[in-house]
């Protein structure tokens, strides 16, 4: 079982931050960064089928400039393999740039499981699992929430509105991953020492070509202060007649 | 060379950008694995720590589910060899870990610090190579537990004078009676290191040694100390050998004097330097974070100028004590540092964090008095590791002796 887990450098989102001047990213200085969440879940599902069969790979890659090798290690600390980095300058903005690059490495790597997070915490757009998939023809599942792998055929659940569904798709195949399917482990002092010493490969990225181009990115305007009309029953009158004339909302 | 040198030592990552909330950027003097090390502790401390530690204050027990998880995740003993089950990691990344542990709960940290630096390393230092194999894989893992027994009742800050004796038999094994105090794991622990004198008449202490004891021979016994309004989440105990018969292999062999228990304090100190920085971190964090919330007067608490000031103190304090700590660790590292450089990393390091503590829990205002937040907490555990590994004035006669060639310890 040789399994692939595409995994993405995000800031980590618990801090405020603020956007770049070129307003087309994040300002990433005083930032701290991280593996995408969806993605951390994929990597230790990744972790426990290959612990729970006893044989197999698991290789994580990661796109991006030289600072993408701190994520690639830590997934290593956790236990993977081995890693590949596709050296770019930047992330591109469009997935399919992305998958291109992606997808190019993948395609004759003998991956039986291609694993995506769901969508990265940071851009959101979701689409990378899918259009690799595409690329590579073959069946894509996703938002996974469990997974199993058995003679040579998975099983998946999905989450709906209220109920959830289980599906079967043979091999090789992508899938990307929702949470609840596992919790990261935290990566072991010693796992830390050893992940020195396995293999990181760069290679530049094939990227795709760009079909569009990120304008701009703000942050949404600041909420102005509220009013206050005055205190208990007097005020009642007063705040239903702005809220039907001023607010419109009554 | 001089790249290699770079690459092998630690001139880290000089061009690492600064982190929010790391001023000075300390991370660019930290290696890769030592800043991921660190995260992976924080991260354990911030799920598994900070959400029941305040119970366990309050109810004044040790979360001793974290044990095997430490354990596993290779927290214990992490400095020592590899060969012996452990992570072979270097004294900074120690350190850090002790800092990380620390800004959870000095009693965590406690623990850690026992069982790497006051067990497992007089087992290393001063062990048997059996007695390596035998425990320290066992005790990295987490499933055998160790106390630490030096201090007496009347015996804590001369430990030369103990009372405690173990005499030799015929056949070569062991006969300990006397007691001991103050133990953290004393009543968790599977085996203690206890430290005896193996001569009448020995005021010097030149005759210590140290022995491996399974809590579970007979005439061993173990008392919880009750009452404790410091270090509430940690197993403070007594001891109490009433005729306890070892094997001829419990002794240390390479033990002798009280040089050797010494070692072992020299080494936890160190790491008790780092671990008080965490607790000033954990106060720090939460005084800034509090300030910038609280509302008073219509404005943030944070935006007053004596708030402002003690914020500075706080932070300025901090930095001096981590590159303290940091300088130690690569001395240490070096093969270079001493037990008097030790005494003042320590001394410093907790005083300032007994100081942090303090007002960050004022600032809080009401809310710093509860067991939800975390200054008090650690404003009462500091009182603890003030007072041991050495008082704060025993680390003060250490240094003025250091200064001046002159002993004052008796007067
Ligand atoms: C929570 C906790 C956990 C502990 N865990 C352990 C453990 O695991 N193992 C262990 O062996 N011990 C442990 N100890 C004991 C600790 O090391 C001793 O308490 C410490 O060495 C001080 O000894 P004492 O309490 O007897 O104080 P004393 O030595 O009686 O000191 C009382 C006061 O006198 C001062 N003083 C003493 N001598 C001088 C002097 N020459 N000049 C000026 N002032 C002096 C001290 O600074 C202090 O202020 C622990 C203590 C605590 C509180």
């Amino acid at each position: 079982m040789k399994i692939a887990v595409c995994i993405k450098r995000v800031p980590d989102m618990d801090v405020r931050f603020k956007i770049a001047p070129d307003a087309k990213g994040v300002d990433e200085s005083g930032l701290k960064f991280d593996i995408s969440d969806f993605d951390g879940y994929a990597v230790e599902a990744a972790l426990q089928m290959k612990e729970k069969l006893g044989v197999g790979e698991v290789v994580t890659i990661a796109l991006g400039p030289d600072s993408v090798q701190e994520i690639l290690r830590k997934a290593m600390s956790m236990g993977v393999d081995r890693s590949v980095q596709l050296k770019a300058d930047a992330v591109p903005a469009d997935s399919y740039a992305i998958a291109t690059a992606l997808a190019a490495e993948l395609q004759g790597g003998g991956y039986d499981l291609i694993m995506f997070g769901r969508m990265s915490i940071d851009t959101a757009h979701g689409a990378t699992g899918a259009m690799v998939a595409e690329l590579l023809g073959l069946p894509c599942v996703t938002a996974c929430s469990r997974l199993e792998i058995a003679d040579g055929k998975g099983t998946a659940r999905r989450e709906l509105e209220g109920a959830y569904e289980t599906l079967t798709f043979p091999l090789p195949a992508v899938v990307t991953i929702d949470e609840g399917i596992a919790r990261p482990r935290y990566p072991s002092l010693k796992g830390i020492m050893a992940a020195k010493k396995k293999p990181l490969d760069t290679k530049p990225a094939q990227l795709g070509a760009t079909a569009f181009t990120l304008d701009t990115m703000a942050l949404p305007p600041e909420r102005a202060a509220g009013r206050i009309i005055g205190e208990g029953v007097a005020a009642v009158p007063e705040l239903v007649r702005l809220l039907k004339e001023e607010a419109k909302v009554l | 060379m001089a790249t290699e040198l770079q690459t092998e030592t630690h001139l880290a990552s000089p061009a690492l950008k600064p982190r929010e909330g790391d001023l000075f950027n300390i991370d660019a003097a930290l290696t890769e694995e030592e800043r991921a090390i660190r995260d992976s502790v924080r991260a354990f401390v911030d799920e598994k720590v900070l959400p029941i530690i305040g119970d366990c204050y309050v109810q004044g027990l040790f979360p001793k589910e974290l044990i095997a998880e430490m354990g596993e995740l290779g927290f214990l003993g992490a400095n020592l060899p590899e060969e012996y089950g452990c992570a072979g990691l270097s004294s900074v990344a120690y350190g850090l870990i002790n800092q990380e542990l620390e800004r959870g709960d000095s009693g965590i940290r406690s623990f850690a610090s026992v069982q790497g630096s006051l067990v497992m390393y007089p087992v290393f230092a001063f062990g048997s190579e059996e007695q390596k194999k035998h425990y320290l894989p066992k005790m990295a893992k987490g499933e055998v537990i160790g106390c630490f027994g030096l201090t007496e009742p009347d015996y804590g800050s001369n430990p030369a004078g103990m009372i405690t004796r173990a005499r030799e038999q015929a056949d070569g094994s062991w006969i300990i009676n006397g007691g001991k105090m103050w133990i953290t794991n004393g009543s968790t622990a599977h085996v203690a290191i206890v430290w005896a004198k193996t001569l009448d008449g020995d005021e010097t202490g030149a005759s210590i040694r140290g022995f491996i004891v399974p809590t579970a021979t007979k005439g061993f016994s173990s008392k919880d100390q009750k009452g404790k309004l410091s270090l509430r989440a940690s197993d403070t105990s007594e001891l109490v050998f009433d005729n306890v018969h070892v094997p001829a292999d419990a002794i240390l062999p390479k033990s002798g004097g009280l040089k050797s228990p010494l070692m072992c304090l020299t080494q936890a100190r160190y790491g008790i330097s780092w671990g008080a920085v965490g607790a000033a971190i954990a106060c720090y964090e939460e005084a800034l974070s509090y300030g910038k919330n609280r509302v008073m007067f219509g404005r943030p608490i944070a935006g007053f100028q004596i708030q402002q000031q003690r914020l500075a103190d706080m932070l300025t304090e901090i930095v001096k004590a981590q590159l303290v700590s940091l300088h130690l660790g690569r001395m240490k590292d070096a093969g270079t540092f001493t037990p008097q450089q030790v005494s003042l990393a320590k001394r410093n390091n907790v005083n300032i964090a007994t100081n942090i503590a303090r007002e960050a829990r004022r600032m809080l205002g009401a809310v710093g008095i509860l067991a939800e937040y975390h200054s008090m907490r650690h404003m009462a555990n500091l009182e603890s590791v003030y007072t041991y590994e050495g008082t704060h004035d025993v680390h003060s006669l250490i240094l003025g002796q250091a200064e001046t060639g002159l002993s004052a310890f008796n007067g």
